[in-house]
């Protein structure tokens, strides 16, 4: 690898390159919100009576509430009536039964963006639900998981197939009234995956959706909602990708876990959504609200998150330890280059007895990014014996970036044991020339010290996800140092 | 033919002019002593043959090989057999001192035409050069240089050199912050690697470290020019009689 200021100065310009727009005529509401949209949508859906209702309560709610601002994220204010609220692909009439019944433009646009969609990829091992847009595209596996009983469809499926299960656990991890995002994606949400594993299943392979936005001006809503039975297990990975638009895009989703008796989730995120331009001009609102419940006693489930897209992300998956012995984990990289802005960690509510918790984040902050990790640790006072361990890193890549740490501890149980722990490093010039003086090029220099400092967090993705985080991290980092 | 070849090497930082005209020819197998104050620009020196880019050339040539050495990125130069262990090593955390290591030879043999070398072939040269430079094996699975001790830190460099086998070793300030035990460890390294095919610049402000590498030629800076040049009795000479005692005085105190 030769590594001439050349090179450096190609990948430093190297372009978003998921940024492509596929041409398909899309089905699309007007823009803006309102009772009459939020009925439209779930009208488009064919949804049961109580669902509208509960979308209607939620849309009531949001109106009452006002936009979060505490985060430490700056941007200008949204307006929610010039955003489309739904697009869908047209496709034939009924959404399609099979691979051949889908457009081949979307599947070319799969293909560019190298998800394995098709059963013949089934070496790869992992079952896809693709949502492209507001609407879930195609889940593949499916027949095989159905033999285990998993259940893993898109949402608006499971609403029609399944409907005993969504009523049961939709909003029981965070109701309608949770937060403004939260509600706004309860009254709107398009589609998104449903998952359900039962008793004693260990699902046999990795689970996946991936998020492609691609029609203009609109705001995915996507909604997902996982399940495992007790004894259950299962390892679920969600990918995400925008194309390059000057206009924001705003993404708020919200997912929800319920690990039952001894049930464990594992839940990757790897979030490219685009980031904007070098001016900061453009990019996703990534504002996601993601929370499991350890419901059952010894069940656990890990938040495992590589962030590298997004204008702005807002965003705290977080874990409910309400059962005994429950574990629950936070594993994060935050990469902001550029313009970007992330506010991202955890909260970690430790109710059960002898409940433990992890957390390490690490932070990147490059260009003038600016990076901050929020974490919230609370100790009921029922939480008899309950651990915690917080770790919390930040590099920082030159100097107009930034990196803020406020963690949260609220402790009402003398017997439990918290310990927090943060630092900050920068990688610095002599850094590199040390590395280039052994004969290492810049970037292969940048991604080593990178791939150190994140290491902890990439070892708990699974294998052929640590490889795209790490080669999304080289990208977005590219041209920082040097 | 000389392996290094400095010909009225001028360099500055920001605006600071610090050579002023460098000539100096180097070949194979020589061990060239580069003394001089503080400030007579050793250090800069060794830096501008490495490719640091805060240095900014202003003029002159530097020839390594036959080939145009300032033509050449930093990674280059190490590619083709330049090595400079450093005043100051750098830390880098999370990356072991092992994998660092790993990653540079391999770059470097490949440049060369070698195959690279696996895991297990890999530790068996690094058991056979850690032995040479009294290392233990767990510095090797740290992070590199992290938490070293200072006299670890410059072991650590002889060490990567014994590894990386460079044809041109730069030693910049390599017995700064050592003591006499740890001094003896490194010039014993340093000695082992002493062959026909290797040169070596050696950078120091003291005579001490000469004991032990013994020069064939020392040269003498000050501001930025060598001012004399002569064989090791030069550096005894200087000994004795101080930079003053040849008419130069460290920057500041200059007249």
């Amino acid at each position: 690898m030769s590594s001439s200021p050349n090179s450096i100065e190609t990948l430093a310009n190297q372009e978003y390159k998921w940024g492509f727009v596929t041409d398909i005529e899309a089905d699309a509401i007007p823009r803006g919100l309102n009772e009459d949209v939020v009925r439209l949508i779930s009208g488009k859906k064919n949804e049961p009576e109580w669902l509208l209702n509960w979308r209607l309560k939620a849309y009531r709610h949001w109106l009452t509430m006002v936009e979060p601002t505490w985060a430490n994220v700056h941007y200008a204010k949204i307006d929610y009536q010039d955003i489309i609220y739904y697009a869908a692909p047209k496709s034939r009439k009924d959404a399609p039964k099979s691979l051949d019944e889908i457009d081949p433009e979307l599947l070319k646009t799969y293909e560019k963006l190298g998800i394995p969609l098709k059963e013949q990829e089934l070496l790869a091992g992992v079952a896809v639900d693709a949502v492209f847009d507001s609407v879930s595209v195609a889940t593949t596996f499916k027949e095989k998981l159905k033999g285990l009983g998993i259940i893993f469809c898109s949402f608006s499926e499971a609403v029609q197939e399944h409907p005993e299960l969504v009523k049961k656990y939709l909003g029981s991890v965070v109701p309608t009234s949770d937060n403004f995002f939260a509600a706004l994606n309860s009254a709107v949400f398009s589609d998104g995956s449903f998952c359900y594993v039962p008793k004693g299943v260990r699902c046999p392979m990795e689970l996946s959706t991936y998020f492609r936005i691609n029609a203009k001006d609109t705001g995915q809503f996507e909604r997902t909602l996982i399940v495992a039975d007790e004894g259950a297990y299962v390892s679920y990975l969600e990918g995400c990708t925008a194309p390059m638009r000057d206009t924001n895009q705003l993404h708020a989703a919200v997912v929800e876990l319920v690990a039952l008796d001894n049930a464990q989730i594992k839940y990757s995120t790897v979030q490219n959504w685009y980031p904007g331009d070098k001016e900061g001009k453009g990019g996703i609102y990534n504002f996601v609200t993601k929370r499991g419940a350890c419901r059952g006693v010894n069940s656990k489930i890990s938040w495992t998150q590589v962030e590298t897209g997004s204008a702005i992300t807002w965003k705290y998956p977080s874990c409910l330890l309400m059962g005994d012995n429950s574990v629950g984990e936070f594993y994060s990289v935050a990469v902001t280059n550029n313009y970007q802005q992330a506010d991202t960690g955890t909260k970690m509510i430790h109710i059960g007895k002898n409940t433990t918790s992890t957390i390490v984040s690490k932070g990147i902050s490059a260009g003038h990014g600016q990076n901050t990790y929020r974490g919230g640790v609370k100790i009921l006072k029922s939480a008899t014996g309950a651990r915690n361990y917080s770790q919390c890193d930040s590099m920082l890549m030159g100097d107009k970036c930034g990196a803020h740490t406020f963690p949260y501890l609220e402790v009402k149980n003398t017997s439990s044991q918290v310990e927090h722990e943060a630092s900050t490093s920068k990688i610095g010039e002599d850094q590199i020339f040390y590395c280039r003086q052994r004969g290492i090029s810049t970037e292969d220099a940048v991604s080593m010290i990178v791939h150190g400092f994140c290491k902890e967090v990439f070892r708990e993705l699974p294998m052929e996800f640590a490889v795209e985080a790490q080669k999304l991290l080289g990208i977005s980092l590219e041209g920082s140092v040097g | 033919m000389a392996l290094l070849e400095i010909k009225g090497l001028e360099a500055k930082v920001g605006e600071r002019q610090i050579l002023n005209g460098i000539d100096l020819t180097v070949n194979a197998g020589e061990v060239h002593a580069i003394m001089g104050p503080n400030g007579s620009g050793k250090s800069t020196l060794a830096q501008v043959l490495a490719g640091r880019e805060l240095y900014q050339v202003t003029g002159g040539q530097v020839l390594y090989d036959g080939k145009d050495l300032l033509a050449m990125p930093p990674e280059d130069r190490a590619r083709e057999g330049i090595f400079l262990a450093f005043q100051y090593p750098v830390e880098i955390p999370g990356v072991s001192n092992m994998y660092f290591l790993k990653a540079a030879l391999n770059t470097v043999r490949k440049h060369r035409g070698l195959p690279e070398l696996d895991a297990m072939d890999f530790l068996n040269l690094v058991r056979e050069k850690m032995k040479l430079m009294e290392m233990e094996q767990t510095l090797l699975n740290r992070p590199v240089n992290t938490g070293f001790s200072g006299g670890e830190k410059k072991r650590n460099e002889i060490f990567q050199m014994a590894v990386l086998e460079p044809r041109l070793a730069i030693l910049d300030e390599t017995d700064s912050g050592l003591d006499i035990d740890a001094l003896r460890t490194v010039a014993g390294g340093v000695n082992a690697l002493r062959s026909p095919e290797r040169s070596m610049v050696v950078v120091t402000h003291y005579q001490r470290l000469l004991n032990y590498i013994v020069p064939d030629f020392v040269h003498v800076l000050s501001e930025g020019r060598i001012v004399k040049s002569g064989g090791k009795e030069l550096a005894l000479q200087l000994e004795e009689s101080g930079y003053a005692g040849l008419g130069i005085y460290d920057e500041g105190e200059a007249a």
